[in-house]
């Protein structure tokens, strides 16, 4: 016999047109064959219902994991388990998605059987890791379920101080602003970590996220240890002939109030002709004009991406956005790839070795000193790091003469 | 009784290649995308240099999806699209189809189903959000419910493009704030210290880790009752709650005393300014499941005016960067306070050091 339980509150959330997640899980406690759902739902229901009235949290976490890993799963022991028993264990799976977060309605079904036999048969796509969550199961059911979708090519994420499951825009299979690979790099970088994906060793958590443009779709510069950001170094290409048409369907003083004077370095202006004259070596690739003038505006030819490092949330010294480490890196051949999972590496085992328990990176880099932080990872100063250059005389350089010779010679380097 | 067996070994495969599950018109087009349309809101048409095309009808749907609702969802993208499904940053999904004849029946089908065809250009997206007292273990709040409240409202503008532009709103049950940075962002404030019971801290917390983790460093190891426990410096605590989650003796949750706190002017993308952090607009508003009503208000009040007010292509930030923050809350007739001058390192930025003053 099925416990039920009446929930009151959760019953107005059914109500109103956005589809409701209340709505479904019932309908799993009502509608569903298998008792073990139905129960397994009416008591999540009811502890929910429980959480409304007191305006309070039940769940506490624990130790679970699958043999051989040491983390994925976000395990949940109810601390009312005596009133819900059925949900008494409800852990969540972090899967992995395929890069992109690109499925067919086949590889969907798939995971939705695998999960009607071991799970709650709740689901959602994705967390704000980027995590398939499967919600709720019990410890036993968890190894079964992995072992499952395991066997079909899926593995868990991320839980923990640990590399965390990556994010990657939509990019190249759709997008006319993408500068780069997106797929490729997610796949490389974080497939190059698995080991430390599921073995969590690090001081704390490390994310990797890619964005093919600097409009950052991902938000990777404000929530990732490790930004990727598709851009480019040539000339923006214009269609003359489309601004023109553009021009002519918009109007000039739209052209000039949206497109003009919304250049944050002014380096765009429209002739007598209804032309676009750029001057691409103010540009900052900020995207604003080819957002709105995406016909006639494209990224140029010489494309890469710009890593920036040490993104992060609230906890503990407040928001920290990543900051350049490498302004450009071409990604053309294997090499180039590789030199991007180097820099990686490097920046990871550096994180390893110098964070405080508990530490991100960028918060490490903000007790250090950038200039620890780069010298750790092999890699030379560069203006495109700063919004300026230091404003507090108070500093130490007697080495200045080395320094300036470093700068002077890796200039003629590149001359050469 | 149990029988012995060896345990399975898994197969470290990691993340799985996308490519595999991507439309073939998608696929065959890879990194050659000319420009992209929107035809109607909640449409977008992308055209290749080849001249392909293909359309991607987005949708809304509740995020934590019922097994009857996914395959439901299938069904949909088997009998009306092509049998591809791709999720945006903001759980919507997206069909694709090769063929603009299939896009009107799609979005009946979808529609006939409950799901809501929208989150385009210029709309208000599908609030990003967190576990909440579904699945945390350390929330102030629900997620889900807050959501499902709020899109409820705004619905209209999550399937109309009328907004001057984009607006992406998170939410947070906590002030670790998983949600993220959003143009406006639905966040728990605690306002008191955490309730501590001395009786467990010995037991469930590594203390050394807890008085680490203090952001300033009020919590101090303390002999309470004749056992080990931890003490707070009730004059210095933040009522952050950072002490909570490596120590759930330290109950930072209140019914009354956990709050709501609005943000507004966050922005991921590098269009026009840089990326910006989002900033406090309003706080103590009660956390009043199942609806949450008050905060939903000074949500949609906030976007009136922002929508009456800004100019094509601003974000929220760009538009007070223009009108000022003096405005600002003027004309959202919010209340300015002293907790609005930030305190934390760095704040010095943050002050007006010159005469830029709009009258």
């Amino acid at each position: 016999m099925v416990k039920k339980y009446e929930t009151p509150m959760l019953d107005q959330l059914e109500t109103g047109p956005w589809p409701s997640f209340i709505t479904g899980i019932r309908d799993l406690a009502d509608n569903h064959k298998d008792e073990r759902i139905q129960a397994v739902n009416h008591s999540l229901l009811g502890q929910l219902e429980h959480s409304y009235e007191t305006r309070k949290g039940y769940w506490k976490g624990g130790t679970v994991s699958v043999f051989g890993y040491g983390g994925g799963i976000i395990p949940r022991f109810s601390e009312v388990g005596n009133q819900f028993e059925a949900s008494r264990e409800f852990h969540t799976l972090r899967v992995q998605p395929p890069a992109g977060n690109h499925y067919t309605t086949g590889i969907l079904r798939q995971l939705a059987d695998s999960w009607e036999k071991y799970g709650s048969g709740l689901i959602t796509f994705h967390g704000q890791t980027g995590n398939i969550m499967f919600i709720g199961t019990t410890t036993e059911n968890t190894q079964h379920f992995f072992d499952e979708v395991n066997s079909y090519g899926f593995d868990l994420g991320g839980a923990g101080p640990c590399v965390r499951t990556a994010m990657s825009c939509v990019g190249a299979t759709r997008c006319e602003q993408s500068c780069a690979n997106e797929h490729k790099l997610h796949l490389k970088l974080v497939n190059n970590f698995t080991d430390d994906v599921h073995r969590p060793a690090l001081p704390y958590k490390f994310k990797f996220k890619v964005s093919g443009c600097p409009n950052d779709c991902q938000n990777a510069i404000e929530r990732s240890d490790f930004a990727v950001i598709g851009t480019w170094r040539d000339e923006i290409k214009v269609k003359q002939d489309e601004v023109k048409a553009f021009v002519k369907e918009k109007g000039r003083k739209y052209v000039i109030n949206n497109v003009i004077s919304r250049c944050p370095t002014n380096c765009i202006s429209l002739e007598d002709d209804d032309t676009l004259e750029i001057n691409n070596s103010d540009c900052v690739r900020c995207m604003h004009c080819l957002n709105v003038m995406n016909k006639a505006l494209s990224p140029g030819d010489d494309k890469g991406v710009t890593l920036l490092i040490g993104g992060k949330r609230t906890l503990k010294i407040g928001d920290l956005m990543g900051t350049v480490i490498v302004p450009f890196l071409k990604m053309e051949s294997d090499e180039d790839y590789d030199r991007i999972v180097e820099i990686a590496e490097e920046t990871i085992d550096f994180f390893a070795e110098n964070a405080l328990e508990h530490e991100r990176t960028g918060e490490m880099i903000e007790r250090i000193g950038l200039i620890n932080f780069l010298e750790g990872i092999g890699i030379d100063v560069d203006p495109n790091m700063v919004s300026h250059p230091r404003e507090s005389s108070y500093a130490r350089m007697d080495t200045w003469d080395e320094e300036a010779e470093k700068w002077n010679n890796r200039k003629s380097e590149t001359a050469a | 009784m149990a029988t012995a067996s060896t345990p399975r070994s898994p197969i470290e495969s990691g993340c799985p290649d996308g490519l595999q599950y991507v439309h073939p018109v998608m696929l065959k087009n890879f990194g050659n995308w000319d420009y992209h349309v929107r035809p109607r809101p909640g449409v977008l048409c992308h055209i290749a240099k080849s001249g392909d095309k293909i359309w991607t009808v987005r949708v809304g749907t509740q995020r934590i999806l019922d097994l009857f609702t996914l395959r439901k969802l299938c069904d949909i993208g088997d009998d009306f699209a092509d049998g591809h499904i791709h999720f945006t940053l903001r759980s919507n999904l997206e069909y694709m189809v090769d063929k603009e004849e299939k896009v009107a029946p799609l979005i009946e089908a979808v529609e006939k189903e409950g799901f809501i065809v929208g989150g385009t250009g210029n709309s208000v997206a599908m609030i990003s959000h967190t576990q909440g007292w579904l699945h945390c273990d350390i929330p102030g709040t629900d997620a889900s419910g807050v959501v499902k409240s709020m899109m409820d409202e705004l619905i209209d503008e999550f399937k109309k493009e009328e907004m001057p532009n984009r607006v992406h709103i998170t939410t947070s049950c906590c002030q670790i704030n998983c949600g993220g940075q959003g143009d406006i962002a639905i966040n728990i404030q605690h306002t008191k210290p955490p309730k501590i019971n001395h009786d467990l801290v010995s037991n469930v917390c590594e203390r050394p880790s807890v008085v680490a983790r203090c952001p300033v460093a009020a919590i101090r190891p303390a002999m309470v009752n004749g056992k080990a426990s931890l003490e707070v410096d009730e004059k210095k605590c933040i009522c952050c709650g950072a002490c909570y989650p490596p120590c759930p003796p330290m109950q930072i949750n209140d019914a009354e005393h956990s709050k709501l706190a609005i943000w507004v002017g966050g922005n991921h993308s590098n269009a026009r300014s840089k990326p910006s952090f989002q900033k406090l607009v309003a706080a103590g508003i009660p956390n009043n499941p199942p609806r949450w009503p008050e905060a939903t208000a000074i949500v949609k009040r906030i976007l009136k005016v922002y929508k009456e007010s800004a100019r094509e292509w601003e974000r929220i930030n760009d538009w007070i960067d223009r009108i000022g923050w003096a405005r600002f809350f003027e004309m959202t007739n919010l209340p300015f306070t002293k907790f609005h001058i930030d305190n934390w390192r760095g704040a010095r930025k943050s002050l007006n050091a010159s005469t830029h003053i709009r009258f």
